[in-house]
C-alpha cells in the first residue's frame, strides 16, 4: 500500500515536471541575486557562498513544501489516505521522502555548481554536498508540520515561512559552518554528526506531529 | 491531595467557574505582586549599590531578566496548555494557551527593547549578534508564528490545535535552537565582547532582582487570568451566567 502511494506520487512529480523545476530555477536565481547586490569580487563572494547556498535552499524548500499535500486535499484523495488502515505517521514519511527526491536531493545535486559560480573554495564542496544531503531530509520532514497545518488555508503560502524558517534555523547554522569550517581546512565531521543527530530527532518528531495537523486540517 | 487535585483540574475545565475562582485570586495576587515589585524596584534602584565595572546602567537589569526569564517560560506555559488541550480535551486549557502568546511576545520584545538599551552604555552598541540576544529573537520569532496562526485560521477549535501543536514542536527545538545559537556564536563570536559572562552578583544586588522576578511571575498570572476571563465571557456571551453577570456588572472589576 505504501510502495503503491510511493509509486503513485513520484509519477504524479514526474508528470508535472514544471513544479519539479521551479524550485530548481528559484534557486539557481535567487543563489545569483547575491554577487549582483553585494558585489563580484570573488574573494568576498567566497566567503559568503556557503551562507547564500543554503539561504536559498531553504528558500527553495520553502517553496516547494506547499505542493507536499496541495493537489492531494484539493482533489480529496488526502482524505482517503487519511483512512488507511496503515499508520497516517507512515503516509507522512511516504510523502516526505518523495518530497526530498523531488526537492531536496535535486538541490544537493546542483549545489557544486552554484559553489563553482560564487567562487566557494576547494575545501568546502565536499562539506556542502554533504551537509545539503543530511539536511534537505530535515527541512522536508520539519516543513510537513507547516504544510500540514496550512493544507486547508487559502493564505497559507505567506504564513508556512512564519510558522517553518525558526525551526530551520539549527539547520542553517550547523550547515553553512560545515561548510566554513571545510573551506578552512578543519576538520567538519561535528557539524555533520550534528545534523545526523537533528536528523534523527525530527525523523521521530515530525510525523507524529504532521500526521496530527493532518488530522486537524481536515476534521472541518 | 491527589483527589483534590483532581477535583481542581475538573472544575478548571468549566469556563464559569474558571471565572470566578480567577475573579477571586486576582486582586490577592496582584497585591502581593505589586508588593514585591515596589520593594524589588525601590531596593534596585536606589539602595543596592552601583555596579562596579557598568555604573548605575546596570539597573535596568531588575526589568530585563524577569522579562527575558519569563518570556521563556510563558512559551512553555503555552505549549503545555497546548499539550493538556490536545490529550486531555480541555477547553479551558486551550484559551489559556491562546492568551498567553501575545503575552509572551511582548514579554519578548520588552527584553530585547531593555536588552538593547542596556547593551549601548555598556557595550557601546545597541545590537550584537551575541548567542543570548539571537535566541531571544528566535523566541520571538517563534511566538509570532503561534500568533499568525491564531489570525489565519477561522475555525476557533481548529486554531486552537493547531497553534498547540506548533507550539510543542516549537518548545521542542528551543533546547536546540538554543544550544546550536551558543555554538555558532563561541565558533565565530569576535573577542571584542567581555561582559557577556554573567558576573557573580552581591546579595544586595541580587535580593531585589529575586523579588522582580517573583512581581513578574505573579502580574503574568494576574495579566493571563483577567485576559482569560475576557475570552470567557466571549465564548459563553449567550449563556445564562454571563448575561446575568453583565447585567449586574458586578465582579467585572479587574
Amino acid at each position: 500500500m505504501l510502495m503503491a502511494l510511493l509509486k503513485r506520487d513520484l509519477l504524479l512529480a514526474f508528470r508535472a515536471r514544471g513544479d519539479l523545476l521551479n524550485p530548481l530555477m528559484f534557486f539557481m536565481i535567487v543563489t545569483s541575486l547575491f554577487p549582483l547586490a553585494v558585489s563580484p569580487d570573488p574573494k568576498l563572494l567566497g566567503v559568503i557562498a556557503a551562507g547564500v547556498i543554503w539561504v536559498g535552499a531553504l528558500l527553495a524548500t520553502l517553496l516547494s513544501l506547499d505542493l507536499m499535500f496541495k493537489n492531494d486535499y484539493e482533489d480529496g484523495s488526502l482524505e482517503q489516505m487519511l483512512l488507511m488502515p496503515q499508520p497516517v505517521m507512515l503516509m507522512v514519511l511516504v510523502k516526505v521522502l518523495v518530497h526530498w527526491l523531488v526537492a531536496g536531493l535535486p538541490l544537493a545535486l546542483i549545489a557544486p555548481l552554484l559553489g563553482l559560480m560564487l567562487g566557494l573554495p576547494n575545501g568546502g564542496f565536499q562539506p556542502l554536498v554533504i551537509s545539503l544531503l543530511l539536511a534537505t531530509p530535515i527541512l522536508s520532514l520539519l516543513g510537513s508540520i507547516g504544510a500540514g497545518l496550512t493544507v486547508g488555508l487559502r493564505k497559507g503560502g505567506m504564513l508556512m515561512p512564519l510558522l517553518i524558517l525558526p525551526l530551520y534555523i539549527p539547520v542553517l547554522i550547523f550547515a553553512s559552518s560545515s561548510v566554513l569550517a571545510g573551506v578552512q581546512g578543519s576538520s567538519y565531521t561535528g557539524h555533520l554528526a550534528f545534523l545526523g543527530a537533528y536528523l534523527a530527532l525530527t525523523l521521530v518528531i515530525a510525523p507524529v506531529a504532521t500526521a496530527g495537523a493532518l488530522r486537524i486540517s481536515l476534521a472541518r | 491531595m491527589w483527589t483534590r487535585l483532581k477535583r481542581l483540574y475538573h472544575k478548571m475545565g468549566s469556563p464559569k467557574w474558571f471565572y470566578e475562582i480567577t475573579s477571586q485570586w486576582s486582586p490577592w495576587i496582584l497585591l502581593v505582586g505589586s508588593a514585591l515589585m515596589l520593594t524589588g524596584i525601590v531596593w534596585g534602584l536606589a539602595f543596592a549599590p552601583a555596579d562596579y565595572l557598568q555604573g548605575n546602567s546596570f539597573r535596568i537589569i531588575y526589568i530585563h531578566v524577569p522579562a527575558s526569564l519569563l518570556s521563556q517560560s510563558a512559551y512553555l506555559f503555552m505549549a503545555v496548555a497546548g499539550l493538556v488541550g490536545l490529550v486531555w480535551k480541555m477547553k479551558m486549557s486551550f484559551v489559556v494557551a491562546k492568551v498567553i502568546a501575545p503575552i509572551g511576545a511582548s514579554l519578548a520584545i520588552m527584553s530585547l527593547l531593555t536588552g538593547a538599551i542596556w547593551g549601548k552604555p555598556t557595550w557601546g552598541t545597541w545590537w550584537v549578534w551575541d548567542a543570548r540576544l539571537t535566541s531571544m529573537l528566535i523566541l520571538l520569532f517563534l511566538y509570532f508564528g503561534v500568533i499568525a496562526i491564531y489570525n489565519a485560521i477561522e475555525n476557533d477549535e481548529m486554531a486552537n490545535k493547531a497553534a498547540a501543536i506548533l507550539s510543542i514542536v516549537g518548545s521542542i527545538n528551543i533546547p536546540v535552537i538554543k544550544y546550536s545559537v551558543e555554538w555558532w556564536n563561541t565558533l565565530h563570536q569576535p573577542a571584542t565582547i567581555t561582559l557577556t559572562k554573567k558576573p557573580t552578583m552581591a546579595p544586595e544586588m541580587f535580593i531585589p532582582l529575586i523579588l522582580t522576578i517573583l512581581a513578574f511571575y505573579c502580574w503574568f498570572a494576574v495579566w493571563v487570568f483577567a485576559r482569560t476571563r475576557n475570552e470567557i465571557l466571549f465564548k459563553e456571551r449567550k449563556t445564562n451566567w454571563v448575561k446575568k453577570l453583565l447585567n449586574n456588572d458586578k465582579g467585572a472589576q479587574l
